[in-house]
């Protein structure tokens, strides 16, 4: 039997909008992934350590407060320092575009902006499984 | 003109009456109200066949029992809601400066956005604030910022709302602190704080503590502000975020007003008398595109909250019974396409709100789904507001969608589902069990989650955004945030805490901590000690959480 992707859908930072990251966790899920949601407020090293403990393939974050550039290339650094590089990051949210670039430069693998659709997410993902 | 004389009769006793109360103290805006072609607009249009005893029961008259038709007898042929625009940032100095220019743009009242880590309680220097300080609002961590903050407001003229909950009663211990620096008598101050905890545990996520001391927190300020200053709304009962979440308008209305009935409750399990605090008990909706669903949200949610207040609590003052509401438009309805398109979006959300009697009103600028707005979208936003105002016609009649077949209808059904929610919610034993073991969030999520399938399947159309897209969109301007802020703010507070009486402040926060320890002692005059000396949110939280603990999300998906 192959092996299922796992993905973990986490939010850091402070903010509360929670709306789109359980739509997305719960759209994976109905799509036929594994998928674990972390809640709330968590910070980038909680996120990395539940990532290993459960041996997730992906790891989606979702940020609506503009702390995107100091805490999503925050939670790469870290799975780097933990050796766990091959697991890949991707992030959501209102992200202006000309922030983009930059992430993507640091590791996060891609960026969904509001109103992308749940199958342009699911391509992502089967394109680098 | 109606048929039954009754309806004559009882128009004239309302006018020599409740209408009369309020036009000797405050004239209407113009002699005359005409539409635009000079035909006549009746203050109160009433129906042509309908049963009066129904009538009476259901809708009654403007500013009188059950409200349905509005709180006040004249609306806003008296005066137009306030216009008040949520805004901040940054530091407390820029913050400032776009306070200044929104009143200057003809703004009636202020509306303070905190940064994420003021509201969940963290000084600037914290770690859990990496990253957020100064984003989605202005930072403040001791009195010094709230002084630069109003530098130059008068504070016993503007009126100021500020959404802070869970620290709810250290950032007004602060503004209170800062009015009296001001000069201006606490008798003068008027505002509203939002304070709503509940709502942060199933939609909104700014909480620190658990739902015990959250609610003798909220009751120790009804009971001091009743007394210290009366003219202040001591929370705003939010359903606003519960839609932000994906809630239906039904849902909205019903888990706000069960919200109300646990506050109420709480209050009154305290000791507080049902008359002293509840006239200062106001709400907080979100307006949406489903132009007649809203307008008949907001009639239903009135004439609900009405029942409930005199049936259920047996509130006797009519300013315990009303519901006064606040609205905003609907941030998750905006679009990252083409966001010109938004300013229509809030348009037709701001006919519902000021159709549905709202009492104050912040509309969304276009560009929310991209980032900060600017200031030029700001302008456009609160323009939305004065050209419904002064040009739509609709300010000049009381409630005029009331007797549309359709309205009426919608509006009697919205009711019979929110009594079923009220009544499931109470079996379950309130509001905080129900949000315990999840059950109002997954409510939320299965009609969140309903609602986007819809529009991934195109059953549900978002324009611009499922059909008449465009490719290639020029980026727009959007307002960033200057990154070297976090050092700026860290910087002022080592400064500030080194300055003050550093001998006092500790005193000041253990007696915090005994009185915490006391659960008949009321806090407030013990933040208000600590905030004088400069005693940071950060200190004056920290000990709560200490004494208090903190809040685990119950995760439901």
């Amino acid at each position: 039997m192959i092996k299922k992707i796992r993905i973990l859908i986490a939010k850091p930072g402070l903010d509360g909008h929670d709306r789109g990251a359980k739509y997305v966790a719960r759209a994976l899920k109905d799509a036929g992934y594994e998928v674990i949601y972390t809640g709330i407020r968590q910070t980038p090293e909680a996120i990395v350590k539940t990532a290993i403990q459960e041996d997730v393939d992906f790891v989606g974050l979702s940020l609506l407060s503009g702390a995107h550039n100091e805490l999503f290339p925050k939670v790469v650094d870290l799975l780097r320092e933990k050796e766990a590089a091959d697991i890949v990051v991707f992030g959501g949210g209102v992200i202006p575009d000309s922030d983009i670039p930059s992430l993507k430069e640091k590791g996060i693998r891609a960026v969904f902006t509001p109103g992308a659709p749940i199958k342009d997410i699911i391509n992502f993902i089967e394109s680098v499984k | 003109m109606p048929k039954d004389k009754r309806f004559q009769d009882q128009l004239k006793k309302w006018e020599a009456s409740t209408l009369k109360k309020v036009t000797d103290k405050f004239p209407e805006r113009k002699p005359d109200f005409s539409t635009g072609s000079w035909l006549p607009a009746e203050r109160v249009a009433l129906p042509e066949k309908e049963d009066y005893q129904s009538y009476m029961e259901n809708l009654g008259f403007p500013g009188e029992y059950p409200f349905t038709r509005g709180v006040q007898p004249t609306m806003y042929r008296g005066r137009f809601w306030t216009m008040r625009q949520y805004a901040g940032f940054g530091t407390a100095e820029e913050s400032n400066e776009r306070y200044k220019y929104l009143l200057d743009q003809g703004q009636t009242g202020l509306s303070i956005a905190f940064d994420l880590p003021t509201q969940i309680g963290y000084d600037s220097d914290d770690p859990h604030a990496e990253g957020e300080v100064g984003k989605v609002g202005v930072a403040i961590d001791t009195m010094k910022d709230m002084e630069i903050l109003f530098d130059g407001i008068p504070m016993d003229k503007v009126s100021t709302s500020m959404t802070i909950n869970a620290p709810a009663a250290v950032l007004m211990a602060m503004y209170i602190a800062v009015a009296e620096k001001q000069g201006a008598p606490r008798s003068s101050l008027t505002g509203t704080i939002q304070n709503d905890i509940l709502k942060e545990y199933m939609a909104r996520g700014t909480y620190i503590f658990p739902p015990k001391p959250s609610l003798r927190l909220i009751t120790n300020i009804f009971e001091y502000c009743s007394a210290e200053i009366p003219k202040w709304n001591t929370i705003s009962i939010s359903g606003y975020h519960i839609r932000e979440a994906g809630s239906t308008a039904v849902q909205e209305i019903a888990f706000t007003l069960a919200d109300g009935i646990e506050y109420v409750k709480a209050a009154l399990k305290a000791g507080l008398d049902i008359d002293s605090f509840a006239g200062r008990l106001s709400f907080f909706f979100n307006s949406h595109n489903d132009l007649l669903e809203e307008v008949a949200k907001f009639r239903a949610a009135r004439r609900i909250w009405a029942k409930i207040m005199k049936k259920k609590f047996n509130a006797q003052k009519p300013k315990s019974i009303m519901l006064r509401f606040h609205t905003q438009t609907g941030g998750s309805t905006l679009t990252a396409q083409q966001p010109d398109n938004n300013i229509v979006r809030v348009a037709i959300q701001t006919l519902a709100a000021v159709l549905g009697g709202t009492q104050s009103l912040h509309t969304n600028s276009r560009d929310e789904a991209l980032g900060l707005p600017t200031e030029e979208s700001v302008r456009i936003a609160l323009r939305t507001q004065q050209i419904v105002a002064h040009e739509s016609g609709i300010t000049n009649t009381i409630d005029p969608l009331a007797g549309s077949y359709f309205v009426e209808n919608l509006t009697d059904k919205i009711e019979e589902k929110v009594w079923k929610y009220l009544n499931k919610i109470e079996d379950l034993g309130g509001m905080v069990h129900a949000i315990e073991n999840g059950y109002v969030q997954k409510e939320i999520q299965d009609a969140a989650y309903r609602y986007q399938r819809e529009i991934e399947n195109s059953d549900r159309i978002v324009v611009g955004v499922n059909k008449f897209t465009i490719r290639d969109e020029p980026p727009g301007d959007i307002l960033k945030v200057n990154p070297k802020l976090q050092d700026v703010q860290i910087h002022k507070l080592a400064k500030i805490k080194n300055e003050r009486n550093n001998e006092i402040v500790p005193k000041r926060l253990s007696e915090l901590r005994n009185a915490a320890k006391d659960p008949d002692k009321n806090l407030m005059p013990f933040i208000l000690d600590a905030v004088k000396e400069y005693a940071s949110l950060g200190e004056i939280c920290n000990i709560l959480r200490e004494e208090f603990g903190e809040y685990q999300e119950s995760i439901v998906l």
